[in-house]
């Protein structure tokens, strides 16, 4: 089976956020592999070890992204792509998607695995736009899937509900939370990874044209919420903390 | 001049989410002057449809097809594709529920559009309208224009204040007749949680546990204070990962986003996933045993103390002014 994960590299929001030049800051941010993608990522692994075949993670980003791409190789992927934004002045997820399709277009694949949503910017939108540019069918917030044959029985999550899906390959889903517990690199795992192929790829390589793909959004501010007066954390006895907060939230707060 | 803005109103358990309603406040600004035109897509659905006149809608279009029972992308799919053929909308807006997630993606990828996702307010800037959404797990905010095509956007429930309900508003209200082919994702069955009675993401208060809740029996005493209150009960991954409760009560980065006006958060740490889910809420409250928890940090108000002895006090509490007043 030949499978697919489109990966995203994200800022770890665990971090502490701050804006510099109207952008939020990069300095010292810890980079990660987008938590969700880790988890298409582990359960492409797992699919290619039940059925065979061969998993390649693709990126849209900047060649740090490379980092990422090596952490699933070392996970056990055995592929990696990088198409470089280098040249793009804007990227939404048009654009993203629209290059996504383009690379998608020349392969062979009978799956793609992503992310529900990557957790910066967090729109979950180029898992069913990229299915829908190559015309397969998708399945958002999966939390099982198996595949016999070429029959897909899925589990989706929907606001904690569970859909009962069956589809067919090829197939675009991405991933929940509960999905799996990804692995870790073992340090096998990330000696091999350095000599596993790692392919990078310009908009040229792929006859696209900047103008073709340019962003239908566009990001006016980005700025972080007014400062919350530090809450107040009542004290005294329980019981009189208790009579105080109600009477704080009727006629302080006013929400009862 | 006004723009056409296509609307989708959301259905669930026969009855039309709120959101529908906060849709079509967006979609009026989005408009200006121009028409709201407020789709509604089903089985058995033609009966919900006045209300959204009542809400702001100028007109409704209500898709009827057997095989639109149960969502699936590509049924809605067509259902949308055929309304925006024929009516031309030059704004779409639909909730950012789990279908409206689901569907616009790809909506906007055929019409090829550029989409602004889960915004939480919009304001009109001269010719444009700017949407503000929550980014990096709501510990920041963007503003964003479409620069180019439709205005294609999808509003966080609760966020957006409704129009005033108006029951002398009348509108047309017409069959859509849709032809649906086949569905290549096919819902075998939908296994519903218990969880009754409030939509979460549509409660003006919650009461919502943690691991610290310890058991399933834990929960009871916050269920009490969510009766006196009026208010739904939810939780952290911890508590739905401990199986003290089902995860349809999840609240957070994977579960449900929240905006109520209250808050109780009860045992619950406020890893970054949990606040992303309900740190935009209007007033929060932390009860916690460890006066370091993280919940603390975006608190109003807090109680340092065991969740067992502050929360059924509290349920006392507002019972005896509750009934006061
Ligand atoms: C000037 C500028 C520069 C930017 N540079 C970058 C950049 O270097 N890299 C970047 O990703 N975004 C960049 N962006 C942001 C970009 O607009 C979005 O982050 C990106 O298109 C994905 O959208 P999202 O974050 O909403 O992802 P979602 O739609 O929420 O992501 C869902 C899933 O789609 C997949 N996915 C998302 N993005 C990618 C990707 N880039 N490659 C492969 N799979 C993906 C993942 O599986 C992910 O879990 C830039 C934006 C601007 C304005
Ligand atoms: C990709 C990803 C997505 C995630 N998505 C979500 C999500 O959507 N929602 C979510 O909630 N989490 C999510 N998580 C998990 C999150 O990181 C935390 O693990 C989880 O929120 C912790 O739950 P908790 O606060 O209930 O438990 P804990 O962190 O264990 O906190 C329990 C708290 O209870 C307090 N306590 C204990 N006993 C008492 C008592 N008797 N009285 C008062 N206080 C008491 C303790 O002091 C402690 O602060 C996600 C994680 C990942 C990696």
């Amino acid at each position: 089976m030949n499978i697919f994960v489109i990966l995203k590299r994200t800022f770890d929001t665990e971090e502490k956020i701050s804006i510099n030049n109207g952008k939020i800051s990069e300095d010292s941010a810890e980079f990660i592999i987008n938590p969700y993608d880790e988890y298409a990522v582990e359960e492409a692994i797992v699919l290619r070890d039940q059925h065979g075949g061969e998993v390649t993670v693709v990126t849209v980003g900047s060649e740090e992204a490379e980092k990422e791409l090596r952490t699933a190789l070392a996970m056990g992927a055995d592929k990696a792509v990088l198409i470089s934004n280098e040249d793009l002045d804007s990227q939404d997820q048009f654009t993203t998607s629209s290059i996504l399709a383009t690379y998608f277009k020349e392969q062979e694949f009978d799956l793609i695995l992503g992310g529900n949503v990557a957790i910066d910017n967090g729109t979950g939108q180029v898992g069913p736009r990229l299915a829908e540019l190559l015309n397969i069918p998708y399945v958002t917030t999966i939390t099982s899937i198996k595949i016999d044959g070429s029959t897909v029985s899925i589990d989706r999550d929907v606001e904690g509900d569970v859909e009962k899906i069956e589809t067919s390959l090829p197939l675009l889903v991405t991933a929940q939370q509960g999905l799996n517990e990804p692995r870790y690199p073992s340090l096998p795992g990330i000696m091999k990874a350095k000599k596993k192929p790692l392919e990078t790829l310009e908009l040229d390589d792929l006859d696209i044209d900047e103008d073709d793909v340019e962003a239908k959004t566009k990001t006016v501010e980005v700025f972080l919420p007014p400062k919350k007066d530090a809450g107040k954390i009542l004290s005294g006895e329980i019981a009189s903390q208790v009579k105080e907060l109600v009477s704080l939230l009727r006629t302080e707060a006013k929400v009862i | 001049m006004g723009k056409k803005v296509l609307v989708l109103a959301e259905v669930r358990d026969g009855e039309l989410r709120n959101v529908s309603y906060e849709a079509i406040r967006a979609a009026k600004e989005i408009a200006s002057d121009g028409e709201i035109v407020a789709a509604i897509v089903g089985a058995g659905v033609q009966s919900l449809a006045e209300p959204l006149i009542h809400y702001g809608a100028d007109r409704v279009l209500v898709a009827e097809d057997e095989k639109l029972k149960n969502y699936t992308s590509d049924g809605y799919f067509q259902a949308l594709l055929q309304i925006v053929d024929a009516e031309k909308p030059e704004g779409i807006v639909f909730g950012h529920t789990a279908l409206g997630k689901d569907l616009s993606p790809r909506l906007a990828a055929r019409l090829q559009a550029g989409l602004v996702s889960d915004i939480t307010s919009l304001e009109k800037v001269g010719e444009n309208v700017v949407f503000t959404r929550p980014i990096y797990s709501g510990k920041a905010f963007e503003k964003k224009t479409i620069t180019d095509g439709i205005v294609f956007v999808t509003v966080r429930p609760n966020n957006i204040q409704p129009l005033e309900k108006d029951e002398n508003r009348s509108g047309e209200v017409t069959p859509f007749s849709v032809e649906i082919k086949d569905l290549r994702t096919i819902v075998k069955e939908v296994v519903r949680k218990a969880s009754t009675g409030v939509d979460l993401s549509e409660a003006k208060i919650i009461v919502s546990g943690g691991r610290g809740v310890k058991s399933a029996e834990g929960f009871k005493p916050l269920q009490e204070l969510a009766d006196v209150l009026s208010a739904a009960v939810g939780a952290s991954r911890g508590a739905c990962d401990a199986n003290y409760c089902d995860y349809s009560l999840q609240i957070g980065q994977t579960g449900k986003v929240v905006t109520p006006d209250l808050y109780i958060a009860c045992g619950i740490s406020g890893a970054i996933q949990h606040l992303a889910g309900m740190s935009n809420s209007k007033v929060i409250v932390a009860i916690n045993k460890d006066p370091e928890a993280s919940i603390f940090q975006v608190a109003d108000y807090g109680i340092v103390g065991d969740l067992f002895e502050v929360v059924p006090l509290l349920t006392e509490e507002f019972k005896k002014v509750l009934v006061k007043s």
